[in-house]
């Protein structure tokens, strides 16, 4: 191995290396940089990847307007609001999780990251309860399908879209709380702390993205038939 | 790129002991060291063999296709088949040949050395990459064995949701599975050039293969989650009738296009850009010079990456969109062509007064100049609202995207593996045979595609199993380049593998080369140096007088 | 590794703002504003988002590299959703040329 001055200070040359430092990196901090990094662009996949379905949304929605404020009139806003509600809590929990770890109150990421799992899982009980009173009223798209509103066929566009938008989101939330899961037996195990939490700051950053998509999925879908009067069902 | 004296790593000159030295070849043997391997080195060998096998079957279902075209009449399948063979070469062939090869083969063994780095950001999401991939094909292989899918590679609705009964679902699957590979290899990419370059490796020091590969990511990661999406829509409303794209319920199956070319028209950029990045390292290596307007190049793959979003609606003229819409994305498509053209012009003005040597990566490099500046003009054509659409739908598209999907992104592919195959194997392969190989790509190509341009303006459809009598000429001639240029693409493969065990040993830099690459020995250890790197100065330093005194002597292939 | 650490109480200030945002969202989506709704509603939404990025995604403290890939997302979805309305929007009172509306 050539010695120089130069590769004596290279800091792959160091000995001293952290337990989560990874070889193909010379620093922590450029091992920190990097995932987040990665993180921030898999994000921008998700953006567009929702995105598509945004798209339909205001494609039709611009089409059939009066057939998607009837359709969106028959969700329920007390749902919708309440979970939009908890989605926002569990965002707080997750970023105090990570408070948690930057100040090495171990015992508080763990509650956090617990904290997150129940608010999220709390979201998707109440979802249950919108999809089940969804599939009573009918308004599954498919062979089942009846709108007792303007222009049925237009309804059952918004529903499919409702129901491939609010799943989407669903399942996303699902892989979330799993990662959450295996993080907070990390966490329990001691694996983080103030030098080294990054995990849990890149699946900070998943989770207040499907977060994101919620507070814009709530106005979009629930709030469109908002000043309706009468129920349409 | 010159490393200053002390940082460079004691490098053995003879062929013999490099190559007994630990490199990433004998590192550890077994199946496990290689179905597990970190290595990026590794992996993108792992991808050059799946890719070539998608590729073989690919062009089983072309030859399948010239075979039919022999004659005007449809005698040799039903026209459902013919169906089936031209859409699975189309869906093979771009999803699972053109858009990973040069990025998952050269891109992965490459971007780590060119940047002084050991290995890419994420080596395990590289890995999961290519397992991805297989997986993706897995479901496509299936689909294929049980008949297929009839609806082009651009399933459009509502005949791929709610006409057709072949495997659309499964296909469409495969594919969006296939699509996060992609992504991986693109989000890898982006980090590890972000993060990783070593010290003194500023941008505008890089080679030019970085750049395109970091242009090619930034397509990769705006785009296809798009498809993505798309296809996962597709296979809803096919399994569950959902509704979106059918026009009988007030759905609008042009929403499909939109959504289907947002993505497959910056594809193809993806397959391009790293061609693009591939011919900047063989012009300036085998001109012995800089590359012309190095900045400008730099920018125009940017530049190609951003524009190439804002063109799709130049698939869909005469689908049905506004002729407002149509006006707009004629005009923007136009645009997009002034980038690539600046490429093509700085190539040209670097092998002015170049040093310039015919080793067969050079003869590659020269047939993608001149075949990828014809589907690029033509291209210009079919932007041009009045003309596409006429020849919309006919050979005359057909010849275009072939002129630039493999006469150019093939021919930089083989290019740059015959290239870096020293690199990659430490072994020489040889080079009449090379040379040749090259000369029946190079005329099998134009012999295959160049009457389909004369074709498709005579105005014979595209996808039609049969065809009037007065166009059997130009189809037989096709069929006959077809033959010659599957004879130019089986003899690399022939060689490459024969050169594993007997080529010459080919030594650290055979064709004295400059390139943080070539700075390490042939093949690269595991960690890719021996001394890290550091940078004093930019790329393709050819006119140095203290390099030309250090290259070693150029090998002569024969 | 020099951290910023965003103190709980600015957390909690976010966490209250979005669930003043949602409230506001909510009643004034209960009034029929015609076209204002949408505006209303989806810069209720951006205002949020943008909260829920600065605070809790740390954007704040972030590289602007970091910043300009948050950017360069919305709006390359902000190209596709306008360059295809720019298709729609322009195409006549139907989706179809030949279907009615």
């Amino acid at each position: 191995m050539a010695s120089s001055p130069i590769a004596e200070t290279h800091p792959a040359n160091t000995a001293h290396h952290h337990p989560s430092l990874q070889h193909q990196f010379d620093t922590l901090e450029q091992q920190k940089e990097s995932s987040t990094l990665g993180m921030w662009i898999f994000l921008v996949t998700e953006i567009m990847f929702f995105g598509g379905l945004f798209l339909a949304y205001v494609v039709y929605r611009s089409t059939y307007p009066q057939a998607f404020a009837a359709a969106s009139h028959t969700l329920n806003v007390l749902m919708g609001g309440i979970n939009t509600a908890v989605l926002i809590g569990s965002s707080l929990t997750m970023a105090l999780a990570i408070w948690a770890a930057q100040v090495n109150w171990r015992k508080g990421i763990v509650l956090f990251l617990l904290l997150t799992i129940a608010l999220g899982s709390t979201f998707l009980v109440v979802k249950a309860f919108e999809y089940r009173e969804k599939f009573e009223h009918h308004h599954v798209p498919g062979p089942n399908f009846e709108f007792d509103g303007p222009q049925p066929e237009h309804a059952e566009i918004y529903f499919s879209l409702y129901f491939i938008m609010t799943g989407l989101h669903a399942t996303h939330m699902v892989i979330g709380i799993a990662i959450l899961g295996v993080l907070a037996w990390f966490a329990y195990k001691g694996k983080y702390d103030s030098s080294y939490y990054n995990p849990l700051e890149v699946t900070g950053l998943y989770w207040h993205f499907v977060d994101i998509v919620w507070i814009f999925l709530f106005p979009l879908l629930y709030l469109l038939g908002a000043h309706l009067h009468g129920a349409a069902h | 790129m010159d490393t200053t004296a002390v940082a460079r790593s004691p490098i053995t000159t003879t062929p013999e002991t490099a190559f007994e030295r630990p490199n990433y070849l004998n590192a550890a043997y077994g199946m496990r060291s290689w179905l597990l391997t970190r290595d990026h080195k590794r992996i993108a060998i792992l991808y050059l063999i799946s890719v070539t096998v998608f590729f073989a079957l690919g062009g089983l279902m072309a030859a399948l296709v010239r075979l039919e075209l022999l004659t005007p009449e449809g005698d040799m399948m039903q026209p459902d088949t013919y169906n089936r063979v031209f859409t699975m070469h189309g869906i093979v062939m771009v999803f699972f040949f053109l858009i990973p090869a040069i990025p998952a083969v050269l891109g992965n063994f490459l971007v780590p050395l060119m940047i002084g780095a050991k290995d890419l950001a994420m080596p395990r999401l590289n890995l999961a990459s290519w397992y991805v991939y297989n997986i993706g094909g897995a479901f496509t292989l299936w689909a294929i064995a049980h008949g297929g899918v009839d609806t082009g590679w651009t399933f459009y609705t509502p005949f791929s949701t709610h006409y057709s009964n072949t495997y659309v679902i499964s296909t469409a699957l495969g594919v969006f599975i296939n699509g996060f590979s992609s992504i991986f290899t693109g989000l890898n990419f982006i980090v590890t050039i972000h993060r990783m370059r070593a010290p003194g490796l500023s941008w505008f020091r890089l080679p030019l293969f970085i750049w395109s590969h970091y242009a090619t990511s930034l397509v990769i990661i705006l785009g296809t989650p798009v498809i993505a999406i798309t296809l996962l829509l597709v296979a809803a409303e096919k399994l569950l009738h959902l509704g979106i794209f059918d026009p009988r319920v007030g759905g609008d199956p042009i929403l499909f296009q939109h959504l289907f070319w947002f993505y497959s028209h910056p594809a193809v950029y993806i397959m391009i850009l790293p061609a693009m990045g591939v011919i900047s390292e063989l012009v300036a290596a085998f001109a012995r010079k800089k590359i012309f307007g190095y900045r400008f190049v730099a920018f125009a793959s940017v530049g190609i990456a951003v524009l190439g979003f804002l063109v799709w609606g130049h698939h869909m003229f005469v689908a049905g969109q506004s002729a407002y819409a149509a006006t707009i994305f004629s005009v923007l498509s136009m645009l997009v062509a002034v980038p690539s053209a600046i490429k093509v012009f700085n190539w040209t003005a670097t092998l002015y007064e170049g040093s310039i040597s015919y080793q067969t990566p050079m003869l590659y490099a020269l047939g993608f100049i001149g075949l990828f500046t014809i589907g690029g003009l033509t291209g210009v054509m079919l932007a041009t609202l009045g003309i596409d659409v006429h020849v919309h739908d006919t050979y005359f598209i057909v010849a275009h995207f072939h002129y630039v999907m493999v006469g150019g992104t093939i021919m930089a592919y083989l290019g740059g593996l015959h290239y870096w195959w020293p690199k990659i194997s430490g072994r020489l392969y040889p080079g009449f045979l090379s040379k040749l190989s090259a000369l029946l790509v190079f005329v099998g190509f134009n012999l295959t595609f160049f009457p389909q341009f004369i074709l498709g303006y005579l105005g014979m459809p595209r996808r039609y199993w049969s065809y009037p009598p007065e166009f059997q000429v130009l189809n037989v001639l096709s069929t006959a380049g077809a033959s010659i240029l599957g004879v130019g693409y089986l003899l690399p493969l022939c060689y490459f593998i024969w050169s594993m065990r007997y080529g010459k040993r080919s030594g650290d830099n055979p064709w004295g080369a400059i390139g943080l690459e070539w700075d390490t020995t042939s093949p690269p250890p595991t960690e890719n140096f021996y001394t890290l790197p550091v940078v004093t100065h930019g790329p393709y330093e050819y006119n140095r007088e203290e390099v030309h005194n250090r290259m070693t002597e150029e090998v002569s292939l024969g | 590794m020099a951290e910023h650490i965003t103190p709980k109480r600015t957390y909690i200030a976010v966490f209250a703002a979005l669930l003043v945002l949602t409230l506001v969202t909510w009643l004034v989506a209960q009034v029929d504003l015609g076209w204002a709704n949408d505006v209303v509603a989806l810069t209720i939404a951006v205002t949020k988002a943008l909260l829920v990025l600065w605070f809790f995604m740390h954007l704040r403290y972030s590289t602007r590299m970091t910043v300009l890939t948050a950017l360069a997302g919305f709006f390359w979805l902000g190209i596709m959703i306008f360059l295809t309305l720019n298709d729609y929007l322009t195409r006549g009172s139907s989706l179809l040329p030949v279907m009615g509306k």
